[in-house]
């Protein structure tokens, strides 16, 4: 046993890090590291400028474009991406439909599709929750029916992350409604510029548009846009979380988050002396570093036991739930840390405080999110219940 | 990067295993904690036998020399059987404090004894208004013509009664909190001015206030440079501290398990009450607190020989708090979900409890490592 990274481990490391400090844009990595929402074009900005160094797709294989990277190096690079300053890789292609699309599309798809999600050409969205259906996603409504070569797609997504800058979403879609729930789902994949779709942002109450409700309309799919088999989008869908939750954890992003509220802890005062000092205050941020150091030793177990079994197990959840516990609690002691000074909202001129304060009661309110979406907390719970106590 | 274990640990672990299964099974450890001494020599010889008490033991002096891993996977497999015996202070902390202090003459005499299981040595340090302070030492040592003389008074020695012999420490320079100015001796538990008031500790361990009035030992009754002894009772108590919590992830996961077989087998209201969502997502809970535990106990193992003691301390601070609020929440809950039952003598898990208890107050309680941490943070 030895918690230390390799020699080789550790010169990635450097590697990593020397790109990111040279790549990476000063107003992107401002950004990131005061906590200021960044936007469409940094996202596609960073992830081109990977995308020329042969670093667009981390978590692939290298015949689909991929870097090939064993998970421990995957690790080492979202953290020191994470600390460096970098927006974190979204998600939806990369991490979701990408893996869905190798490993259960046709060569056509594989062709067609994965090479513009590593390039950052298309920016992909998950068309999953519908307003009757969020942790029971199974008992999903919205249809698609066969029509010649065509699907007709009618309903409504909710809580669709960044669809308004998205140029394809990724369905589930109810194409056998007599059979069990589950059994009649498929997984479509549809051009958002498709006729009949229409994009309502939601706000929510950090003032910010990040998620949307996606409508249907006879939106007309065609049938070489199926992944795989009809009526079988449920076990895609399933593969598709166990990878989602891969690196959930989000080790990398917390101790850059630690890091920024010891500044800024420091920089405040009670009592005449740094809050830092407050043994009161200074107790709180202990017990989350001492939280996070555990953390990562854990998703490091996890990392190697899924490299291992070549598949992502459901200690994933343990993760999910740790690591987004963490992340709000972050959140919410930056926030304490400023005290009256968390709230004023960031209006048009000069903010009122400390310029680190304008944006930290919004971030602990967006936060919020993180025990919510991905599977819900107490869905993750229900999942350690079934899969690791055998309940 | 690399969690997997050497063939040869994992024959380790299997055979501490197999033997705590077969050896420990309750209804023996009953009898056991029955027994004058509350602990078994036969056991002992057993542990003696594996070379288990030559862990910390170099080779050349009849111990088999292993790392901190070894001792990770023993003490995770006696928290599992709740062992009693004095493995904590006789094998880890006193054999790590005569192996680093000791003169070639100390180790030959006292470690191949130990290593063997023929001597029980216990460290004698802490004090009545010490709490967890580990510099806190106010029993003095005073020169006495070639020797010395010691008075003073050292509260719950662990397995004090069985030792042949403690180790003291005690002040011959210095303030009472100074780091500077802590000596050890070796002294014999039936010397003239040695007094035990015994007792049994709440997890069914023995140990006792220890007494030394005008004690007089030899100038070779030393062990280490005179008034040097603290960096490295610090350094044997963080080894300790690996070990305990070690020992506190093998009987977490026995409380867990336990408890789990309970939830599956119990039925109310027609069913088992493992299929009550409260009662899952509550033993989901205990589940992240027994893994979070296994990570630290993990990086206490490997840290805790680690040579910069702020580096040292800081982790080993982190993982007893970690640990610490782990064997509260798990011990607690493995109770709750237990039922009447759970309160029961006769029934395991409150041993578990009583001992998970335990673990977390010794060699510092969540509180006074929380606050080790911060310091080491410059907080």
């Amino acid at each position: 046993m030895d918690l230390n990274f390799t020699p080789e481990e550790q010169a990635f490391r450097e590697e990593v890090r020397a790109f990111v400090h040279q790549g990476l844009p000063p107003e992107i990595r401002r950004k990131v590291l005061n906590g200021v929402p960044i936007s469409r074009d940094d996202h596609i900005a960073w992830h081109r400028i990977l995308g020329a160094h042969g670093w667009g797709a981390p978590s692939w294989p290298t015949n689909f474009g991929g870097t090939g990277w064993d998970p421990v190096r995957e690790y080492i690079f979202e953290e020191e991406s994470a600390s460096s300053g970098a927006p974190r890789l979204l998600p939806f292609g990369l991490r979701m439909v990408g893996p869905v699309i190798m490993t259960f599309g046709d060569v056509a798809q594989q062709q067609r599709f994965l090479p513009r999600i590593a390039s950052a050409e298309d920016w992909w969205c998950q068309g999953y929750s519908e307003p009757g259906s969020g942790s029971d996603l199974a008992s999903l409504k919205t249809s698609a029916i066969r029509e010649g070569n065509e699907y007709v797609v009618n309903g409504q997504k909710t809580w669709i992350t960044l669809a308004q800058h998205a140029d394809w979403i990724f369905c589930l879609v109810r194409t056998d409604p007599r059979v069990k729930a589950q059994a009649g789902i498929s997984f479509l994949l549809i051009d958002m510029k498709s006729p009949g779709i229409t994009v309502r942002p939601i706000i929510t109450m950090d003032g910010g548009h990040e998620v949307n409700e996606v409508w249907f309309e006879d939106v007309r799919v065609p049938i070489e846009n199926l992944v795989g088999e009809e009526n079988s989008g449920w076990t895609y869908a399933k593969f598709l979380l166990g990878h989602e939750r891969t690196n959930i954890a989000g080790v990398g992003g917390s101790k850059r988050e630690l890091q920024r509220l010891k500044n800024i802890a420091a920089s405040e005062r009670k009592h005449g002396k740094p809050l830092l000092e407050d043994p009161w205050f200074g107790a709180r941020v202990a017990q989350v570093e001492i939280e996070l150091m555990a953390l990562e030793i854990t998703s490091l177990r996890v990392v190697s036991a899924d490299a291992a079994r070549k598949a992502p197990g459901p200690e994933a959840s343990l993760l999910k739930i740790k690591g987004t516990e963490i992340q709000q609690a972050l959140s919410e002691l930056m926030m304490q840390a400023v005290g009256p000074y968390a709230l004023p909202l960031q209006d048009e001129g000069e903010a009122a405080g400390p310029a680190y304060a304008p944006q930290l009661a919004a971030t602990y309110c967006n936060f919020r999110k993180t025990s919510i979406y991905g599977g819900s907390n107490e869905i993750q719970k229900n999942i350690i219940s079934q899969w690791l106590l055998r309940l | 990067m690399d969690f997997n274990l050497t063939k040869e640990q994992e024959q380790l672990s299997d055979t501490v295993q197999k033997f705590v299964a077969r050896q420990y099974p309750f209804e023996s450890r009953k009898a056991i904690l029955k027994s004058k001494d509350g602990w078994s020599r036969e056991i002992w010889a057993g542990l003696a036998e594996l070379g288990l008490l030559g862990l910390q033991v170099p080779e050349e002096h009849g111990g088999i020399g292993a790392g901190a891993i070894e001792t990770l996977l023993t003490m995770t497999a006696f928290g599992r059987g709740l062992l009693v015996e004095p493995f904590l202070p006789s094998a880890i902390l006193s054999t790590v404090l005569i192996r680093e202090l000791g003169s070639s003459t100390q180790q030959e005499n006292h470690l191949p004894k130990m290593a063997a299981g023929e001597l029980i040595a216990v460290p004698a340090h802490g004090e009545p208004t010490a709490r967890y302070e580990l510099a806190h030492v106010s029993t003095s040592a005073s020169r006495d013509g070639d020797g010395y003389v010691l008075t003073g008074e050292k509260s719950v020695v662990l397995h004090a009664p069985s030792a042949d012999l403690l180790l003291v420490s005690a002040r011959t320079s210095g303030s009472i909190d100074s780091e500077a100015g802590i000596s050890l001796f070796l002294v014999p538990r039936d010397r003239e001015g040695v007094t035990l008031r015994a007792y049994p500790t709440l997890d069914g361990q023995r140990a006792a206030e220890v007494r030394l009035e005008e004690v007089k030992v030899s100038r070779d009754a030393l062990l280490g440079p005179e008034g040097e002894a603290f960096s490295a009772l610090a350094a044997a108590f963080d080894v300790g501290i690996a070990a305990l919590c070690a020992e506190a992830t093998g009987a977490l996961q026995a409380s867990l398990d336990a408890t789990i077989e309970y939830a599956k087998t119990r039925k109310q209201f027609g069913q088992p009450i493992g299929k009550f969502q409260a009662l899952q997502h509550r033993m989901a809970d205990m589940l992240m607190h027994v893994e979070q535990a296994r990570s630290m106990s993990y990086l206490a193992a490997v840290r805790c020989t680690e040579t910069n003691a702020k580096v040292r301390g800081k982790s080993l601070s982190a993982a007893k708090v970690l640990i610490g609020q782990a064997c509260r929440f798990v011990g607690q809950q493995a109770v709750q979900l237990h039922g009447g039952m759970g309160m029961t003598d006769e029934l395991m898990i409150s041993h578990h409890f009583r001992r998970l208890t335990a673990i977390e107050l010794t060699l510092g309680d969540t509180e006074h490592h929380l606050e080790k941490f911060m310091r080491s943070e410059g907080l």
